[in-house]
């Protein structure tokens, strides 16, 4: 078990690899057999990926609230290649895991040219954010988390849709912006503080002024990803034009890790700037909340419509984070995962008709509920999960987090709740919209005549996520179990930093 | 214990039924579906029955069983159990004996579609989603059968989705219902962060300490257990569809008519007055929420009786007449007589699933015809729907004899004359009880004289149908069954039709519920509302020690008796006089379209209110926010520049155009070498 973080963080290298390998033998003439072949290597890959974190999970002591399985050397200055998991991020690991091999096998025949660059640039992206949930050294988490970026702007601007270039060029001229404001921040504080070690890190008192700066800084980055409003408009068109399985990482994971970064650097290494904060931050989930639903309700785009409802739901995020309260934190990282399932399945229900249409317009379609009935119940389900109906887990970190906001000491707490509370209200008006105009009605569009229900390999990707979706939306112990520790300590000790 | 098994069978079956008819619906086969489905409500029933039994006997005591952990944070405890006690055991009846015999009755309703397993998968999950609402033991189960029924409600309602106005009403039901629970939720949260637990157990002994408390929210103080009483009550008004919140539930009637009989008449629509009165501890102790409850349950009792006098859609008239009934409930429980609101709850239940699957027959037997004018002397053909329509229109017009003592009369009478009775009582106290009581009387005027205008539209006077073989497209058009009857090609022209009597399995429901709408309420009276009625509650329903408006009903004088009784025979009598007497006179008025039968015609305009505010309001903030915030404001100041930028340098690489994107990707890995070099550097130093 003492490298298991390591292995499970390289193990998708091993497959790229081996991909090398087969292009390598199959030569010059051989590009589409080697495609093939390395759809299995990669699936075989990320399925191994998947079961080494499952191991780890298996061994993790829930109990414990500090990091596990750590790893521990010099790298060079002061920089050490250290990393571990704690309760929270050992669920990310696996979050990224689980996804990855659904990712490959919706990629099976959807994507015609480069296939095996393609299937690289995945599993880089894989190692990479593997990588950045379980680093704890501060430099060493910045390596993985800039240098994701690279494999998904190539993801949307190779094999993405015809506005591709301008897409990820605005995915990254905002991703790019954040993080060289986290640089200068990490580089300070490691000069201040004379270690880039995360745990002794979150020791650290860093003056508040010091705080307020080095806070804003991790801020400017970790609001792009998540992305929070006003900075949200690269989320959009980066799905609009990214391939499938590009918008199911991208929603699934890499969203998540401007949350994870607020639970990991902002609230225990700056406390008090987090409390300062927190008015911003109510209000600017709020706002991202009505706001964008509002604005999903308008889409004539599936893919937008969803991105747009993604940030609608990271404002619950955000504003359960800072809400200072186990219930809110709970919801948060219990919304995350979820919403990785949810928005990655809604993002898959539109690869399934967009592969057989190449369309994404909604009115375009209508009336598919007839001729694709098990499609059209996944696709319920999944809609039913966005609007967090209960017994499905977008319920559990939408109640958990308005909960924990209206009890947070903040007095700006009802007032959040009260405003969130009614995106409940729009995201049931947009997500039965856009069921309604797909799938109801008359079949009248005639080049939807002979259209075909889900096939064998697409109910492999959706059975494990619809179990998921459900399993953690009837028996959400399964998360709390692990993040009970991890967040019982994490907000006693923010509330305590704060003497509140 | 060995209760446990048979309890988990009451709860799950039908969960199991709706799953195996749903997944497996076409491997199944029709008949298979049909009988699993229907079989394990049978079960459900009779178990429910055998519980109620043991309470009603006074030999089974409060217990609740915990299957799971649900959603535990902190102090947020909430758990998957099953809680039984007089008042769940009401509500355990009442669901699976309204559900099972819809069950069968839809097995001649729907022969002719041709998705029966589904249709039989959603009755029996929205059946399972209703179970797990009234044994909730907390808050966060309660939420869960709130919104399942609430699903299941928007599947049902939109079943036949081809049809664009019963997909629309689909989602305006669930919207309209999200609105009450925003209310709801945030009601939860009050209460949770006022007391530290959603449990009903732990939460009943706490609240009397907070009487007068106060609780700051959204900016402002509040009296604490009336802000959680009425947040709490959004939600009831909104699954209850009261005053405001009403509008789904005409529109509601899009679904096929059994479930409009289950859904939208004896269950769902109840849970809100089940949601109150399970709260009783907590509304004894907030006046003013009380209050509240009583005037919007007394406004939308009149309002919905208003506008059911000039409806002409056989189930729309029925709808609203819930809708009036709702209210009545409402104000009982606002008055505090919790247990003449469940009273009133279960009989009409019975008598409401009555006349709802007795319009079913008549539409059934007119070829999908719902319209009344098109309709009379139908009774001669449907003489056994004739006769319990006419049962349950005595039931719910509140026929019967008042004498102290030993009152005669049919379901309704008892509940609604006990809740009459309590309004009156509580006047004393409160200026709205008077009130309650004033409309509610006057309101039975007008509910006899709407529900008698239905029997004698649709079952006397001369036949409409037949004559005018050319109307029969125009019906065709809005037409319940448009779709199925498309599929399926009925072979009946329109025109030249003789209605025809209902099957056997669509009657039985009908002799069953007649049954329970001339008999549930002299059986019951004594232990809902009468001299039992401490035995038989054993504490489900707290009232305080002040509020004595029960006990007082005994004394009241007897006017406040025969006065709702002279009422509602003034209504049968004109409703006689227009349709009976003078036939034509009624529809001579209703053209000539004055500005108060428009104004009722068009339910007080509400949908239009609500299209131009919300719908439209929503829509131009979506446009406002999309097309002038994100990409004027945000784009244009935000990555306006560098978008320029991007432009510039397209043009100069535009011809290699992947080989820009590994261009910026380079790039991106200097700077980031750079930046750490700058870092290696710096700590060098």
């Amino acid at each position: 078990m003492s490298h298991i973080l390591s292995l499970t963080t390289f193990a998708p290298i091993i497959g790229v690899l081996a991909i090398l390998l087969v292009r390598l033998v199959a030569g010059r003439n051989g590009e589409e057999a080697a495609g093939r072949a390395s759809l299995w290597v990669a699936l075989a890959t990320t399925l191994a990926t998947f079961a080494l974190s499952v191991l780890m999970l298996a061994n993790f002591d829930a109990r414990a609230t500090g990091f596990q399985f750590t790893e521990d050397m010099p790298w060079f200055s002061v920089i050490h290649y250290a990393m571990g998991v704690d309760g929270i991020s050992v669920l990310f690991v696996l979050l990224t895991t689980f996804l990855m091999p659904i990712c490959i096998l919706a990629s099976w025949s959807s994507i015609k040219t480069r296939l095996v660059e393609y299937l690289i640039a995945f599993l880089v992206l894989e190692t990479l954010m593997i990588g950045v949930f379980t680093s704890l050294d501060l430099v060493l988490f910045y390596v993985f988390f800039e240098f994701g970026l690279i494999p998904m702007f190539l993801i949307i601007g190779v094999w993405g849709g015809k506005n591709r270039v301008y897409a990820a060029y605005k995915f990254f001229l905002y991703t790019l912006l954040g993080s060289v404001l986290m640089l200068a921040a990490i580089l300070a504080m490691s000069m201040i503080a004379h270690t880039t070690s995360i745990p002794a890190l979150m020791q650290f008192h860093f003056a508040p002024e010091l705080q307020i700066i080095f806070f804003l800084a991790f801020f400017a980055s970790f609001a792009v990803k998540m992305p929070m409003w006003p900075v949200h408009t690269w989320l959009p068109d980066a799905h609009v034009e990214a391939p499938t399985a590009g918008s199911v990482i991208l929603a699934g994971v890499l969203l998540k890790m401007g949350g994870y970064g607020f639970l990991r650097f902002s609230l225990p290494m700056f406390p008090q700037a987090a409390t300062y904060f927190t008015p911003m931050i109510f209000a600017l989930s709020a706002i991202a909340i009505v706001y964008t639903s509002l604005v999903a309700f308008r889409q004539t785009d599936m893919k937008k419509l969803i991105a747009y409802s993604s940030v609608a739901h990271m404002g619950f995020v955000t504003m359960g984070i800072f809400s200072g309260t186990l219930q809110g934190v709970q919801g948060a990282v219990f919304q995350m995962l979820s919403h990785g399932v949810i928005s990655g399945a809604l993002f898959l229900c539109v690869g399934v008709i967009y592969d057989r249409m190449h369309t994404r317009e909604i009115a375009f379609y209508g009336g598919l509920a007839d001729k694709m009935p098990w499609y059209a119940a996944t696709f319920l389900l999944f809609t039913m999960g966005n609007v967090g109906l209960p017994g499905t887990s977008g319920f559990v970190g939408e109640i958990l987090t308005m909960t924990g906001v209206y009890g947070s000491p903040s007095t700006a707490g009802t007032w959040t709740a009260f405003v969130s509370a009614s995106g409940v209200i729009l995201s049931a008006v947009y997500a039965l919209t856009l069921y309604k105009r797909v799938m109801y009605g008359n079949l009248t569009n005639p080049k939807l005549a002979d259209i075909l229900d889900l096939d064998t390999r697409e109910v492999a990707i959706f059975a494990p996520l619809i179990v998921s979706a459900l399993a953690l939306g009837v028996y959400p112990h399964l998360v709390f179990s692990f993040t009970d520790a991890s967040v019982a300590s994490l907000v006693t000790v923010w509330r305590s930093a704060v003497g509140g | 214990m060995s209760v446990e098994p048979l309890l988990l069978t009451l709860v799950f079956g039908p969960l199991v039924g709706a799953t195996l008819a749903g997944l497996f619906g076409r491997r199944l086969g029709d008949l298979v579906s049909m009988s699993v489905t229907t079989g394990l409500l049978f079960l459900s029933c009779g178990l429910a029955w055998d519980v109620f039994c043991g309470f009603w006997a006074g030999h089974s005591h409060p217990v609740t069983v915990e299957i799971l952990p649900f959603i535990n944070v902190g102090d947020f405890h909430s758990a998957w159990s099953i809680r039984l006690d007089t008042l769940s055991a009401v509500m355990l009846i009442v669901v699976t004996t309204v559900s099972a015999l819809v069950h069968l009755y839809s097995w001649g309703y729907m022969a002719d579609d041709p998705s029966k397993p589904r249709f039989f998968a959603y009755l029996s999950l929205f059946t399972f989603a209703m179970l797990m609402l009234v044994t909730a033991a907390d808050f966060m189960q309660l939420f869960f059968g709130w919104e399942g029924v609430g699903l299941a409600s928007y599947l049902l309602i939109g079943f036949w989705f081809k049809k664009d106005s019963a997909s629309s009403a689909a989602i305006k039901a669930f919207v309209v219902n999200r609105v009450g629970d925003f209310g709801f939720a945030l009601g939860i949260m009050t209460v949770f962060w006022m007391f530290h637990t959603i449990r009903f157990a732990e939460l009943f002994p706490l609240i009397a300490a907070k009487q007068n408390a106060t609780w700051s929210f959204i900016g402002q103080d509040w009296s604490a257990l009336d802000l959680a009483g009425f947040l709490l009550f959004i939600g009831a008004m909104g699954k209850s569809a009261q005053f405001f919140l009403h509008t789904w539930l005409p529109d509601a009637m899009e679904g096929p008519t059994p479930v409009s009989a289950l859904i939208h008449a004896a269950t769902m629509v109840t849970a809100g007055v089940y949601m109150v009165c399970l709260l009783s501890p907590l509304y004894e102790h907030a006046p003013v929420a009380r209050s509240i409850i009583t005037v919007i349950g007394a406004i939308t009792a009149l309002f919905a009786a208003t506008v059911g006098l000039a409806q002409n859609d056989i189930k729309r008239v029925i709808a609203y007449s819930t809708c009036s009934q709702l209210g009545y409930m409402f104000f009982a429980a606002g008055v505090g007589a919790y247990q003449a609101a469940m009273f009133h709850l279960f009989t009409h239940a019975f008598f409401k699933a009555l006349l709802f699957l007795g319009a079913g027959s008549v539409i059934h037997g007119m070829h999908h015809e719902q319209d009344m004018r098109k309709m009379g002397a139908v009774g001669k053909f449907l003489p056994i729907t004739y006769a319990v329509m006419v049962i349950g229109t005595i039931a719910i017009t509140g026929l019967g004899i008042p004498i102290k003592g030993m009152e005669i009369g049919f379901a309704g009478f008892f509940s609604k004359d006990t809740i009459l009775g309590a309004a009156y009582a509580a006047g004393e106290h409160s200026p709205y009880g008077y009130f309650a009581f004033c409309i509610g009387v006057f309101a039975a005027g007008l509910t006899a004289y709407y529900s008698w205008r239905l029997i004698f539209m649709t079952f006397n006077g001369t036949a409409k149908w037949g004559e005018h073989a050319d109307h029969g497209h125009d019906a065709h058009a809005h037409d319940d069954h448009a779709h199925a009857h498309d599929d399926h090609g009925h072979d009946h022209g329109h025109g030249a039709f003789k209605p025809h009597e209902s099957p056997v399995v669509m009657l039985i429901p009908l002799f069953v519920l007649a049954a329970g709408a001339i008999a549930a309420g002299f059986v019951f009276a004594p232990s809902f509302v009468g001299e039992h009625r401490e035995a038989f509650w054993q504490g489900a329903i707290f009232t305080a020690k002040s509020n004595e408006v029960l006990e007082k009903i005994e004394s009241l004088p007897s006017w406040v008796g025969y006065l709702p009784l002279i009422v509602s025979v003034l209504g049968a009598v004109v409703a006689i006089y227009f349709y009976l007497l003078r036939e034509g006179l009624a529809k001579r008025i209703a053209d000539n379209d004055g500005p108060l039968h428009r104004f009722l015609y068009n339910k007080w305009y509400f949908d239009e209110l609500y299209q131009a505010v919300f719908v439209n309001g929503a829509k131009a903030l979506g446009d406002l926010f999309w097309k002038g915030g994100d990409q004027k404001i945000i784009d244009g100041l935000g990555p306006n520049g560098f978008a320029w930028l991007a432009g510039f340098a397209g043009r100069q690489l535009g011809r290699i155009q992947s080989g820009l994107v590994y261009h910026y990707a380079f790039v991106m890995l200097l700077g980031v070498a750079g930046l750490l070099s700058y870092a290696l550097w710096a700590f060098a130093h």
